[in-house]
């Protein structure tokens, strides 16, 4: 019932990665530091996902999966009309935290540089999933919802980790303190609805 | 006949799936399958018996996830307890001939180890322990530990088996498509380790199908001794009318697997999607198959987190560099505790193109054991290479090897009864390559039949305690010609014997020979070069040295070990003498700045800022570099900041270039200097819990400076750690980041026990989730928003104390 899949690089978009570092405009020297991060992480990334299905029923305020439930307005706003839901763990691994930590410590600049390449790269690995299950079930997609957006706690984590079991199946595991580990990681319900998917 | 005694002399046939059998019988999705043990018995008797019946000579218990994080121990005993009671009822029911044994089977804990996560590396080997100890309790025949994905963890595994059984240990690991573990082991990385520490049989599992294993296992059969081990699942899984089906059928996974015990692999099982169909299938199809036999490899090797590094082909090189003998800057570091400066020593000898880092860190008036496993932690987490662990306290390098996350060398063992009593016990527990000196009670033989005797005696020691010859490296000890022309040629010709006729590896610490010489690198380079001509397989030395890399590169390139000579080219034009670097860019020089120094400062010149504050110090006193060119070219950025003209990373690439010059300051004043006046003492933390310090490294880095004494204590540290520190120190000034809402309780817990415990000591937080509200709910003195503010605060409670 867990699917796992491991995607291809997804394209860059170094705007975004900018914009996380908190520079708008690039300078000629902050372009270069862009570009030895890339170069030097690149060969590092992996891009794993697992999944599974739920069947979701929702009321007001509750989201019922069948083998567990929550209890968030916006969750349940969010999958009002949803059939069904995937549920998704995704990751870049951990060689970029590895990176993120050395240049952490002898060098600030390139670690938050690695740190913003790591946050565009994972939300490049969820839309790739997304696009992809979007071409294997023609159906219309809720936006991607995570623990932590609006009254859905960070706590969630723990159900659906049990869920997916994300340790065995894409090396993903939490923290005492709801941590995910590898830190450039996501988990995220999908829910899919009647509505045809429109073409972009 | 004992499992041992079974597996030297016959193909091993394991069980299968059994997660995919559960789920067929009604496991529902997020259920413990271990809770199954205790009320469906009968349903994993049945598996269990199926495998038996299928030709399996070994079940694993239904214990994978059984362990103290899921279960409490009264639970954990009932259950390991009832999976081995169903396996032993299993082995009575089957009618089938083959010897049967009932493995412990242990799977990860699900939780990634620091530094990477929360679980430390004790804990782990204690929640390990407590499986092991239940599963020897209920008279299991042997252990598996099977998945492991991190190598630390699998090393916890394998110690917690080790320490408290003495039953035979398979260990299988779960590689992915890239032939790695996740955390980056190669397969002959993972044979070092394992194989180091006595691992029975060494194996890959589940994650892939036995045709997209076949590279790790043929690797494992070149790099292991052991038997290997292979559990493939049945194909990769797929998703048809939403259920997960395996894309192999029996007949295709059996051949597969037949072909890999054609190539070697002794023992075999099945993983995920396979079921006794599939056993039965691979034990009818190999019935008559001859095991091969295994050979021992002779393999000299050491291993990291991610890879093994070989003795034997090309020369290797050991940085010497980590090490504070005759280095002051070196023991400032250590008795301030400047780690960043130690992991800087690592970073540049790597960059250099060094194989392994001695790493050495006694000083007297340190406390050495910690120190050590400080520095070994803090290196592994950062850098991939091989360590090679230099002291002479025992218990220093016990407990360094420990927590290595590797095969680590070990530095070193000698001739006396005394010292091997003490280190061998520690190479056959913890595994290594142990670096052995040609010395003994009599101190160093002048000849070299004198020290290859002695290479005799511990070779011989070695041996009864278990420890092969391939994990023992002779060192024949340079010494320096000053004092004895004859001496160089006394260690050569040790060398050559100890290389040609006990077929031992060597290395050497190849600078002694030159002690008390002028030039010394160009004794050391020749020198060099006469022992890899006599059989030298690794040298301790200076990569920063001209001439031992010119020696290293020349002898590589000479001697065939280089394709088309291309690592030569690629380094030759480093060898050509430097006739100094210009120190400005050819015509331009901006007017807007005031000198050369702050333009590179302010432009991020990391290199040049040093250069240029070398050349400074021949005139200028450090305090007035400080004041009239590092504080205003800092001013110049951080103001820019504060207005947004200059962006995050732009400052903290001028912030670099201000602590390399800074750098230059603190080597040439430890030369004797007077000191500059340190502003205060600030501790920062990122608080319990959390695990990510980016952010905290930042500020850091800016408060440094600014003059700030920084006390880092790194990430997910405890309240007390905080209040302690602060109290010893009296710092006026607390710094702690938090980035998620689930550690702010944390930030909230360190501040009230500040409080009570330091009431003089100010707190500053920061962090992705916080908010000035938040900081205010919490107690906070100040909230900064980025790191700029946090220096400003400090300038305004610290100096404002001073004043008053």
């Amino acid at each position: 019932m867990i699917l796992t899949k491991t995607f291809s690089e997804p394209p860059f978009c170094e705007k975004e990665i900018l914009r996380y570092a908190g520079c708008k405009s690039p300078s000629p020297d902050i372009s270069a530091l862009l570009h030895s991060c890339l170069e030097e992480v690149r060969p590092k990334l992996s891009y794993k996902v697992c999944y599974r299905e739920l069947p979701v029923t929702v009321t007001e305020d509750v989201c019922d999966f069948e083998v567990f439930a929550f209890t968030s307005k916006n969750l349940a706003q969010n999958l009002k009309e949803a059939k069904s839901v995937i549920l998704f763990a995704a990751t870049v691994g951990t060689q970029i935290d590895r990176l993120i930590s050395k240049y952490g410590r002898i060098s600030p600049a390139k670690g938050l540089m690695l740190q913003a390449i790591g946050a565009e790269r994972i939300e490049a690995l969820c839309d790739a999933f997304c696009d992809d299950l979007k071409k294997e079930r023609p159906m219309g997609q809720c936006p991607r919802f995570s623990p932590g957006y609006g009254d859905l706690p960070i706590t969630a984590q723990k159900e659906i980790f049990a869920l997916l079991d994300c340790p065995k199946h894409i090396g993903l595991s939490l923290t005492d303190s709801f941590l995910m580990s590898p830190s450039k990681s996501v988990t995220a319900f999908v829910g899919l609805t009647d509505a045809k998917t429109n073409e972009k | 006949m004992t499992f041992s005694e079974f597996l030297k002399h016959h193909i091993v046939y394991l069980d299968g799936g059994m997660g995919t059998l559960l789920q067929a019988k009604g496991l529902k999705p997020g259920e413990y399958p271990e809770y199954w043990n205790l009320i469906h018995p009968e349903a994993i008797t049945e598996i269990h018996r199926n495998y038996f019946d299928a030709g399996s000579h070994v079940v694993a218990t239904n214990t994978f996830g059984a362990n103290s994080l899921k279960f409490s121990l009264d639970e954990l005993d009932q259950i390991v307890k009832a999976a081995v009671e169903n396996a032993k009822a299993a082995r009575a029911q089957s009618t089938s001939g083959q010897d049967k044994y009932i493995a412990l089977d242990i799977g990860p804990s699900g939780k990634l180890l620091r530094p990477l996560g929360d679980l430390d590396f004790e804990d782990a080997v204690s929640l390990f322990a407590t499986t092991v100890k239940l599963g020897v309790k209920y008279g299991v025949d042997l252990i598996l530990i099977e998945t492991m994905n991190d190598s630390y963890e699998t090393k916890a595994a394998l110690l917690a088996a080790k320490e408290n059984s003495d039953l035979p240990v398979i260990v299988s690991n779960a590689y992915g498509e890239d032939g790695k573990l996740m955390t980056g082991a190669t397969p002959g990385a993972m044979a070092a380790l394992l194989e180091g520490m006595g691992a029975d049989a060494i194996g890959a599992n589940c994650s892939l199908g036995p045709k997209q294993l076949r590279g790790v296992i043929e690797e494992l059969l070149q790099s292991c001794s052991v038997p290997v081990v292979l559990k493939p699942n049945a194909g990769l899984p797929k998703a048809i009318d939403g259920k997960t089906v395996f894309d192999i059928t029996k007949e295709e996974f059996s051949d597969e697997v037949a072909s890999l015990i054609q190539k070697g692999v002794r023992v075999v099982g099945g993983c995920c999607g396979t079921t006794p169909e599939y056993i039965k299938s691979l034990t009818e199809k190999t019935a008559g198959f001859k095991p091969v036999a295994i050979e021992e490899k002779n393999l000299t090797v050491v291993s990291s987190y991610t890879h093994a590094v070989k003795f034997g082909e090309a020369p290797v090189l050991i940085g010497e560099r980590i090490n504070p003998t005759g280095k002051k800057r070196f023991k400032q570091a250590l008795l301030e505790n400047d780690m960043d400066y130690i992991l800087g020593e690592g970073v540049r000898q790597q960059e250099k193109g060094v194989h392994i880092l001695d790493v050495n860190v006694g000083l007297p008036d340190i406390d050495e054991v910690k120190m050590l496993q400080t520095s070994v932690c803090e290196l592994q987490a950062i850098i991939d290479l091989p360590l090679q662990i230099d002291t002479s306290d025992p218990v220093a390098m016990e407990s360094a090897l420990r927590r290595y996350n590797g095969k680590a060398m070990i530095n070193s063992v000698n001739g006396k009864t005394e010292n091997m009593e003490a280190i061998f016990p520690l190479v056959k527990k913890y595994g290594g390559l142990v670096v052995a000196l040609t010395l003994d009670e009599n101190g160093i033989p002048e000849t070299a039949d004198g020290r290859f005797e002695i290479a005799e005696k511990i070779l011989k020691t070695a041996a009864k305690y278990g420890i092969h010859k391939k994990d023992i490296i002779f060192d024949t000890l340079a010494m320096t010609i000053s004092a004895d022309t004859s001496s160089a040629m006394a260690t050569l010709q040790a060398l050559h014997r100890i290389r040609k006729e006990l077929g031992c590896h060597t290395s050497l610490g190849v600078s002694n020979v030159s002690f008390g010489l002028p030039n010394r690198d160009a004794i050391n380079g020749t020198f060099f070069a006469l022992a890899l001509e006599n059989g030298l397989s690794a040298a301790i030395m200076n990569p920063f040295s001209q001439d031992m890399m010119k020696t290293y590169y020349t002898y590589k390139a000479l001697k065939g070990l280089d394709d088309n000579c291309a690592e030569y080219i690629s380094v030759a034009d480093s060898f050509v003498v430097s006739q100094g670097t210009p120190l400005t860019d050819t015509g331009k020089t901006a007017e807007e700045f005031k000198s050369e120094l702050q333009r590179a400062i302010i432009k991020g010149f990391k290199e040049k800022a040093g250069d240029l504050t070398k050349v400074l110090l021949e005139k200028v006193p450090p305090l007035d570099i400080v004041q009239n060119e590092i504080i205003p070219a800092l001013d110049v950025v951080g103001k820019g900041f504060e207005n947004k003209t200059v962006y995050l990373p732009q400052l903290l690439m001028s912030a670099e270039a201000a602590k390399n010059a800074f750098e230059q300051l603190k080597a040439f004043m430890s030369k004797g200097e007077a000191t500059a006046a340190d502003k205060g003492t600030v501790v920062i933390a990122t608080v319990h819990g959390d695990i990510h310090d980016i952010g905290k490294n930042i500020v850091k880095l800016l408060l440094e400076n600014y003059g700030y004494d920084v006390v880092d204590l790194g990430k997910d540290v405890p309240p007390e750690e905080v209040t302690d520190t602060v109290i010893r120190l009296h710092a006026p000034l607390v710094g702690l980041s938090a980035l998620m809402t689930t550690t702010v309780p944390a930030m909230e817990e360190t501040i009230k026990e500040l409080q009570d415990k330091a009431p003089w000591c100010k707190t500053v937080v920061g962090g992705a989730v916080l908010t000035q509200e938040y900081a205010d709910k919490i107690g906070a003195d100040h909230y900064a928003k980025d790191a700029m503010e946090a220096v400003r605060y400090a300038e305004a409670v610290i100096d404002c104390t001073k004043e008053s």
